[in-house]
């Protein structure tokens, strides 16, 4: 497995180029994954990106390089001692770097007698394909993929002229990724949305969340589902709880500050009995906080987040699978128990790119909606007290019966009522409702083996980082390390929680808040406490290196 | 109480004897039956307030929000079944003072719905606070020194901000209303009617007498297509206040401009096909 480094100022097309190189290695049958790492300007600073790439499957990103691409000087003085001693850096001839690991190519005078300096990055990928041992089989179909037109041949020349800048270092080796999907977990969440059923996507523009919003606003033609930016948040999720009271299945997407706004319509869709997803692509808070960083740090928020008791489900999205399927299976759960469920994601997730076997739509839970319902003569009650809480749900408009919505407190008519008895009767039908959405609660996955004696634990976006951790941890180490991943994590799902922490001999929690989220939601539903936290904040994701070295210096207590 | 009207029913009220809501209520009834429009065909939204309890009291489709959040709600709706008729029939604070930056947008979005506007220039539910429409002056339990802010003039900025359809009406003339309401539902777009409305128990300035002393009706002789005149008609608030449509404009709608709606099938009827889905999958390939 190889790990690049590729850097740059904002405004450079470090995007572009990383874009082209990722494909290329993926249609030559490589597994890959690449992190972006990128600060909240349009123009300069400082921006990475890490491609992995190797032919077996990459859960997730590594700090220690193979290769650092270098398209100006700060990125080979930031991540120089993140280097292997076998790596190597590819660098313009003119950079001051004394490094013996150096590989110095004339690219700024081949960019210049190309006429273009913007064409730096293609000259790389020639350079790197050269290193790897790679041809220039795919070149051509990946460029029209991302160049505009004009601009195809003069970089077809440059990355031909990259190639002839180096000597080959490693040889091809052959993976079988190149029928895979190359996708964000962004894109994979928008496909899930398009897969699921919605006819109707709105948002507000916030990172890491709009490329959600621009993607389905891309494909709006030929899904049909309809796109529109909204106002504000407010008006945001008031509008997809609209839409689908009048029929449109409808999700929303943000990231925290958007959903502080959303909340108090959140709670209108579990008192309305209105089905939603809102969508939390977690940057790291409070307020503005770091826009284009990742967090895991709303947990306890979207939890909690309106007034009042309700029924609400909340889905962390582990992996590029995860942001496909449970999307389908959002859509489908709060349509089928008329509530909300919340989808959290985060900015390392959302942005970073995985190579995915393409989704298989037979595994889909589908929506299947009430189109044509009964005529019900002068009895049709929109919330009728039912024995599992979820009363029929017509839409306006489809017969003859008159459908109501009220976030007052309201009768089984949907008029607003102050009686008390109606108020109880209907708190009750309300949250009865989890009682058998608990039956159909995912367990969270179990990694590792059968005998254990360390239980990591955690949620989310961790999964891949804490996949590593565990597979580094039991080849080298004689105590043996298992993991428990939460993906369905409100309500808590504790059957397995339960069974491996009765044979643990210690529980570490790893998570990227500063305060144990997780960790504090089991202790409070189960009375598992952790004995040890490992926690991240600094808006960075952990590796899995990091997770094991952070256990052997921080975890090594007895209980 | 019948939950499948053949017509638009009306129910027990909680608002106080001699309100000026109930004229808008039997005004609302009235337009919709003289319209032909069918109970199931029809959405009332609205979000808190004493006015925003009218879909309450009405025999049709009915989405009572939250305060403030009718417009994004009615528009919504709108864009998913192009087929029902939307109105939102709720509060001044509602629409201008919770709800304003909806408002504001919603003017520019163009959808195709009706907004009508109890403008009792106060906070009913709350008991009598200054609303965005309160006139200076005004005492409350909260301007207690009398109220120092600029009302604001929703029709001025209504015409201003772009929109194509906007009235002012009193409830203290039935008839006239009832004929401003179905001009505003029948228009194709976001029509606004403001409706001036009495609120006895708690704004003892703007009263049935003060309104009748001051409203007149707009005649054949104004040209409700003139912008420019519209905004001087519009700032006629003091001695006078005219009623009638202010200003009137064909525009294209969301539906129009909006290439996914121009069909007019309601959304729930649509389907992305599976091939559809597979092809944009191969494109990640
Ligand atoms: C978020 C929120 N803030 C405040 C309130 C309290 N509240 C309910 S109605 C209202 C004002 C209503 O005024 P208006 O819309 O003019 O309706 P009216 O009662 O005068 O008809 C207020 C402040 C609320 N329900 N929700
Ligand atoms: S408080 Fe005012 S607006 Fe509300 S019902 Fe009474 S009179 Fe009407
Ligand atoms: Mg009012």
């Amino acid at each position: 497995m190889y790990n690049l480094l590729i850097g740059g100022a904002a405004g450079q097309g470090v995007e572009t180029t990383v874009s082209i190189l990722q494909k290329l290695l993926k249609k030559s049958g490589y597994y890959v994954f690449t992190v972006r790492d990128f600060m909240s300007r349009v123009r300069g600073g400082h921006n990475f990106t890490l491609v992995r790439f190797g032919i077996e499957p990459i859960l997730s990103h590594s700090e220690k390089l193979d290769g650092i691409i270098a398209m100006n000087e700060e990125t080979v003085d930031y991540h120089i001692d993140q280097l292997k001693e076998s790596g190597f850096i590819l660098c313009d001839a003119k950079y001051s770097t004394q490094d013996t690991r150096a590989i110095k190519v004339d690219l700024s005078t081949v960019g210049k007698e190309l006429g273009n300096p913007r064409v730096l990055g293609s000259i790389t990928v020639g350079a790197i394909l050269k290193l790897f041992g790679e041809n220039l089989n795919y070149v051509d179909e990946v460029l029209k993929e991302f160049i505009k037109d004009k601009f195809y041949e003069v970089n077809k020349e440059a990355v031909h002229k990259g190639y002839q800048l180096v000597e080959s270092r490693f040889s091809h080796l052959q993976g079988e990724a190149r029928d895979y999907m190359l996708l964000s977990g962004n894109e994979a969440l928008a496909l899930g949305a398009i897969a699921s059923g919605i006819r109707f996507y709105c948002a507000y523009p916030m990172s890491p969340s709009t490329s959600i919003l621009e993607y389905l606003a891309f494909k709006g033609t030929e899904t049909g589902i309809v796109v529109e930016q909204a106002e504000d948040e407010i008006a945001a999720i008031n509008m997809a709880i609209g839409a689908s009271f009048a029929g449109a299945p409808a999700m929303t997407g943000t990231s925290g500050g958007g959903f502080s706004l959303m909340v108090e319509a959140l709670g209108l869709s579990g008192m309305a009995e209105i089905p939603l997803v809102a969508v939390d692509v977690m940057r790291p808070g409070p307020a503005t906080g770091l826009p284009t960083r990742t967090e895991q740090s709303d947990l306890k928020f979207v939890i909690s987040a309106s007034q009042g008791e309700f029924p609400r489900m909340v889905i962390a999205l582990r992996n590029h699978e995860d942001a496909f399927y449970q999307t389908t299976r959002a859509v489908y759960l709060a349509d089928k128990y008329q509530i909300p469920v919340i989808i959290l994601s985060d900015q390392y997730l959302g942005d970073a790119s995985s190579t995915v076997k393409p989704y298989n739509l037979d595994y889909m839970q589908k929506l299947e909606l009430l189109k044509e319902p009964e005529q019900k003569d002068g009895n049709y009650l929109r919330y009728r007290l039912t024995e599992d809480g979820i009363s029929p749900r017509y839409i306006p408009g489809k017969s003859q019966n008159i459908v109501t919505a009220d976030s007052d407190e309201h009768d089984e008519y949907g008029h607003i009522t102050e009686s008390g008895e109606m108020r109880t009767l209907m708190m009750d039908k309300r949250m009865k409702k989890l009682d058998q959405l608990k039956l159909e609660l995912q367990e969270p996955d179990y990694l590792g083996p059968d005998d254990f004696d360390t239980l990591i634990i955690g949620w989310g976006s961790t999964y891949g980082p804490i996949a590593e951790a565990i597979m580094l941890l039991n080849d080298s180490e004689d105590s043996k390390y298992a993991a428990l991943i939460f993906g369905d994590i409100y309500p808590l799902p504790d059957q397995q929680l339960k069974e491996k922490a009765a044979k643990a001999k210690r529980i570490i929690n790893v998570e990227q808040n500063a305060t144990g989220q997780l960790a504090a939601l089991i202790r409070e539903y189960t009375g598992i406490t952790c004995t040890k936290s490992i926690l991240k904040y600094n808006g960075r994701q952990i590796s899995g290196e990091e997770i094991v070295h952070r256990i052997r210096k921080e975890g090594s207590y007895e209980q | 109480m019948s939950n499948n009207p053949k017509s638009f029913c009306t129910f027990e009220t909680a608002w106080c004897p001699g309100c000026g809501n109930f004229n808008i209520l039997d005004s609302v009834k009235t337009a919709l039956e003289d319209l032909g429009k069918k109970p199931h065909e029809v959405i009332m939204v609205a979000g808190i307030g004493q006015a925003a309890k009218l879909p309450q009291y009405i025999g049709a489709n009915a989405f009572c929000g939250l305060h403030g959040r009718a417009l994004p709600v009615a528009v919504a709706a709108k864009i998913a079944n192009d087929k029902l008729t939307v109105i939102v029939d709720t509060g001044d604070g509602d629409s201008y003072g919770e709800g304003g930056n909806h408002f504001l947008h919603n003017i520019r979005r163009n959808v195709n719905i009706t907004h009508f506007v109890h403008d009792n220039q106060i906070y009913g539910l709350t008991k009598g606070q200054a609303s965005p429409t309160s006139l200076k002056g005004m005492v409350t339990g909260v301007q207690v020194g009398g109220n120092f802010t600029e009302p604001l003039n929703p029709v001025l900025l209504a015409i201003a901000a772009g929109a194509g359809f906007v009235a002012r009406a009193f409830s203290g003339r039935k008839e006239h209303l009832v004929s401003i309401m179905k001009q505003a539902i029948e228009y194709d777009g976001y029509a606004l009617v403001d409706i001036l409305q009495p609120c006895v128990s708690f704004n003892k300035l703007n009263t049935f007498a003060y309104y009748n002393q001051r409203v007149y009706e707009l005649d054949e002789t104004y040209n409700r297509n003139d912008k420019s005149a519209a905004l001087l008609k519009a700032m006629e608030v003091d001695d006078k206040i005219p009623i009638g449509v202010l200003y009137q404009e064909e525009k294209e709608t969301f539906h129009q401009k909006n290439p996914l709606l121009q069909s007019g099938e309601p959304l729930l009827d649509r389907t992305c096909d599976i091939d559809t889905i597979n092809k944009i999958m191969k494109e990640f390939v």
